[in-house]
């Protein structure tokens, strides 16, 4: 959105945040609970793209694969063995779960750097979603596999017995941060990955520093290119890591 | 008075992304140096470094949501 900086000596018209405004999709009334915004468009978009790479390009089932069934192919084998590694092998029952989470964070984060896009991960609203149902299923699975012994992981049996109430508040406490971190972890780089590439071009009406700035563009886009899937491996690892947790709670 | 108290604010927060900035480096560097000890040990390590790149960061990622709520929320 460069072209609506036309101020006289340059400067930034348009205001960095702008591009995270959520707004209806159709007409101008407020924004409910059911209206449909531009959140809702990306995040259909988002989830048809998941489903137009893993059902439409695997439904071939060539010997040879092409490019599609290339790529389904190996999300499905990074994310499995990821699973396999970091949370253990009785991980795989949640193996779907884990690559739905992978596919539709990955996707939004790669939707979200298309120009004139929007990045839905960017809201809080959406990530704290997803963490907070890691969250509660960990727990829930938690307690459903080992019952009152999942308390244990709160119980550091390897420490000296008088640091051990000290150290249970500290583990409450991390347990609790969880969900916390990790949303904010995810919609804080996007959003803040962004929200430099737009002060970057607000710099591109200055007409002395515009090559520089175009140059700083394209590096950071470079750049959130690395991070929107870094941090979406960060999140699924992550998620990996809590069920492990979960499934041997013993330290 | 308050705004400008809040955004002087905001940008002390900065400060935060430095420090972040130096765990961070701290965590990739110890993982070079040890990778570079025993290169057949550090491919099983890189999940290893990535949560603890994440860690690292996530603090940072705080420093600038307290100065994102001091810019917008207050």
């Amino acid at each position: 959105m460069a072209t609506e900086a036309q101020g006289e000596e340059g400067g930034l018209v348009f205001h960095p945040m702008d591009q995270f405004i959520v707004k209806p999709l159709f007409g101008d009334g407020p924004v409910g609970l059911f209206t449909i915004t531009n959140v809702t468009l990306w995040m259909a978009i988002t989830v048809v793209a998941v489903i137009a790479l893993m059902v439409l390009g695997t439904s071939g089932r060539a010997t040879i694969p092409g490019r599609m069934q290339s790529i389904g192919e190996l999300a499905y084998g990074f994310i499995y063995k990821m699973v396999e590694d970091v949370a253990g092998k009785d991980a795989v029952a949640f193996f779907p779960y884990i690559m739905t989470l992978f596919m539709f964070i990955v996707f939004a984060n790669f939707l979200g750097l298309v120009p004139m896009s929007f990045t839905t991960t960017s809201h809080f609203a959406v990530t704290v979603l997803l963490a907070l149902l890691v969250f509660v299923t960990v727990t829930v699975v938690g307690f459903v596999k080992n019952g009152a012994a999942f308390l244990g992981l709160f119980w550091v049996s390897s420490a000296p017995l008088a640091l051990r109430p000290v150290l249970a508040v500290i583990e409450i406490i991390s347990y609790f941060v969880r969900p916390v971190s990790h949303s904010i972890r995810l919609a804080g780089n996007l959003m803040a990955g962004h929200a430099v590439i737009k002060v970057f071009a607000g710099f591109a009406a200055i007409a002395a520093v515009s090559p520089l700035s175009v140059v700083a563009i394209t590096a950071m886009y470079g750049l959130e290119v690395l991070v929107s899937f870094i941090q979406a491996y960060v999140f699924t690892i992550l998620t990996c890591v809590y069920l492990k947790d979960a499934l041997h709670p013993s330290h | 008075m308050e705004g400008e108290l809040a955004h002087i604010g905001a940008g002390l927060a900065a400060i935060g992304s430095g420090a972040a900035a130096i765990g961070v480096g701290t965590v990739a560097g110890n993982f070079l140096s040890g990778a570079l000890r025993n290169p057949s040990a550090a491919a099983g390590q890189t999940a290893t470094l990535f949560i603890g790149i994440a860690f690292a960061e996530a603090l940072g990622i705080f420093s600038f949501l307290v100065a994102l709520l001091l810019m917008f929320a207050v």
